[in-house]
């Protein structure tokens, strides 16, 4: 035993030699490992110590939290005066939906958060998924218009704030992720007919700023509507958002599309599957899979653009905001205004952008060698 | 003899301007096993490819197990399901368990019930050794054992016909006996093979015909004896000559 100690084996595997443990070793490593890196930690510190504690002062500490708007005025704005929104937090949460009656896009809006946060996960991708969300939009759309069930009716042209926003992102992505898979489809097709129709809408869409859509859809499209006929106007911008967003999609997908080898193609042709089931079975998992960071890009986009619809009467999350800065009285608290409805999109944009990844590393364990299979 | 199972008569390919199969005949019989081998560019790849219709010739007729390839997609996919095709990049469907990699085809192509298809997957991955790995990713296996998948995924359609476009090309060295070892059982088990490859012992002893393919022609095809043994043509001299140990 002596003898193996005195003379290890030279090709035995050894422990890798240990990282410096510590705080020390790591404030040396991430914030002084050079004199640039010195430098710089140096002089942000020294902005730091300047701008926090009056960010923190003018944020919080100072601030004047009830919606008192003596105590407002007497700020003189050096410090946040967040009595604006605890006063109209909710025409900006939910624009000029009745007062009275808002408690119905609030259950309707948490339904619909509650629904995303059941069908996250993968394991519940299964069959009943899509009636189920049938049924969730249905509820959303029964509780928000009324008219039914003892609820008085609320024309869709009232609905506004928060839930306007989530309504139209939520349609305007899951409707056209799948028109975009077609068009993507038709666009890598070899009917000439196919591809010609599918680059020409997509080119033409990507040529329009989705301004000019909206506006479009919301004054001339009712015009070259046959008589008698009429589409709501929130019908006529949902469906504008999601033919725009098809267009931007596609690309996307065609992107994945383009990435697969062609061997996976020929390996599932040769096996006897129609052109079909192979996108289906073994084209559109993996395509899908290699493009979620830049679905997510167009969730997010989609989210916010959605604030565009303010130009045609409608007033989403931040078209709410300025019905409310309408009030003479706190039109000046709007720094607050924008910081809160600010707040409200950053917070949902990074529980997506969270989600994204962890959903991109889960369904992508596949393309990773063999340890990830360990557990 | 018997009407041939594979039949290619006059068979001329251009990719552009290229011209990569020239007036190609062939005849294969039920059972009987080819090697192709040549030099590369000599459009050996591509005429497998055409036995299935993975790329299309534009003059002279193919005909597989009495149907010949046309543009009629029925008829295409109809040939494909006799006829297994093994790649030179194994071409295994990464997302899938090697399982499901093997009953795919059976499950979407042939409608069997999900246990039916698994269990004859199941069975083909036995015959290739590989069983215990049927809950694994291709990702997680070493080369030789996603080609013997890929032969396991092939053979579960019960196909008549197993083409191998240089199934041990990609292989590390230590690798290539594996995959030769389950494709001479296969050799012994009755199954018409083409198998385009350099591996030339594999031809010495399971070929029946050694076809030497240069610059889109067939120069020259002989039982494996007569070939290695008297080459006629001076192209499968120097080819030998280059590939084969001295």
């Amino acid at each position: 035993m002596e003898a193996i100690a005195a003379r290890p084996d030279p090709a035995a595997a050894r422990e890798p030699p240990p990282a410096a443990p510590g705080p020390a070793a790591w404030v040396r490593r991430n914030l002084f490992s050079s004199v640039p890196s010195a430098l710089a930690t140096l002089l942000v510190g020294a902005a730091l110590v300047r701008v926090l504690p009056a960010a923190v002062r003018w944020l919080f500490t100072g601030a004047v939290w009830a919606p008192d708007y003596e105590a407002c005025r007497r700020l003189e704005y050096h410090a946040a005066c967040w009595g604006f929104v605890a006063e109209k937090h909710r025409l900006v949460l939910f624009g000029r939906y009745p007062f009275a009656e808002q408690w119905r896009p609030l259950v309707a809006t948490l339904l619909v958060v509650a629904a995303l946060a059941a069908s996250a996960h993968p394991r519940s991708w299964r069959r009943w998924l899509a009636p189920a969300w049938a049924v969730v939009l249905a509820a959303f759309f029964l509780l928000v218009r009324g008219g039914a069930l003892g609820l008085t009716y609320v024309d869709p042209g009232l609905w506004g704030g928060l839930p306007l926003t989530v309504l139209l992102t939520l349609v305007g992505v899951s409707a056209s992720i799948p028109i975009g898979i077609v068009l993507a489809l038709g666009r890598r097709s070899r009917l000439p007919v196919a591809r010609g129709a599918a680059s020409l809408y997509i080119e033409m869409v990507r040529g329009v700023p989705l301004i000019t859509v909206l506006f479009v859809a919301s004054f001339v499209f009712p015009l070259l509507l046959p008589q008698g006929l009429r589409l709501d106007p929130l019908a006529r911008i949902a469906l504008a958002i999601t033919l725009f967003q098809a267009a931007y999609m596609a690309e996307v997908v065609r992107g994945g599309l383009q990435a697969l080898p062609k061997g996976q193609l020929e390996a599932a042709a040769s096996l006897g599957l129609s052109w079909w089931q192979a996108q289906r079975r073994v084209v559109l998992p993996q395509a899908l899979v290699l493009v979620i960071p830049s679905f997510v890009n167009s969730l997010l986009s989609t989210f916010m653009d959605t604030s565009l619809v303010t130009v045609v009467s409608m007033y989403d999350l931040t078209g709410a905001l300025r019905l409310a800065l309408g009030d003479p009285q706190w039109r000046n608290f709007f720094i607050e205004g924008y910081l809160f409805v600010g707040a409200v999109y950053f917070a949902c944009c990074l529980a997506m952008s969270r989600y994204s990844h962890w959903l991109e590393k889960r369904l992508g364990r596949w393309a990773r060698r063999p340890e990830a299979s360990a557990a | 003899m018997s009407e041939p199972i594979i039949q290619l008569a006059g068979v001329n390919k251009w990719y552009g301007r290229f011209h990569v199969l020239k007036d190609v005949d062939l005849e294969v019989a039920a059972g009987e096993r080819i090697v192709i081998c040549g030099p590369s560019g000599s459009g050996k790849s591509t005429l497998i490819r055409c036995i299935n219709r993975l790329e299309e010739h534009q003059q002279g007729r193919i005909v597989v197990d009495g149907v010949e390839l046309t543009e009629d997609l029925k008829s295409v996919e109809r040939i494909r399901r006799e006829v297994g095709m093994v790649f030179q990049q194994f071409n295994l469907f990464p997302h899938l368990t090697v399982l499901e990699n093997v009953a795919l085809a059976p499950a979407w192509v042939l409608r069997l019930p999900r246990e039916e298809a698994e269990a004859r997957a199941m069975q083909q991955l036995a015959r290739v050794r590989i069983a215990d790995q049927a809950a694994k990713h291709p990702g997680q296996l070493s080369g030789g054992q996603q080609q013997r998948v890929a032969i396991a995924r092939a053979l579960c359609m019960q196909p008549r016909i197993m083409l191998f476009d240089e199934p041990t090309s990609a292989l590390d060295p230590e690798m290539v006996k594996e995959v030769l070892d389950v494709m001479l059982e296969l050799a012994g088990q009755g199954m018409t093979m083409v198998v385009v490859t350099h591996e030339m012992g594999f031809a010495r002893s399971v070929a029946d015909r050694v076809v030497f393919m240069d610059e889109g022609r067939i120069v020259e095809q002989n039982p494996p004896r007569e070939f290695f043994a008297n080459p006629r043509s001076e192209r499968t001299r120097d080819f030998l000559g280059k590939i084969l140990p001295r």
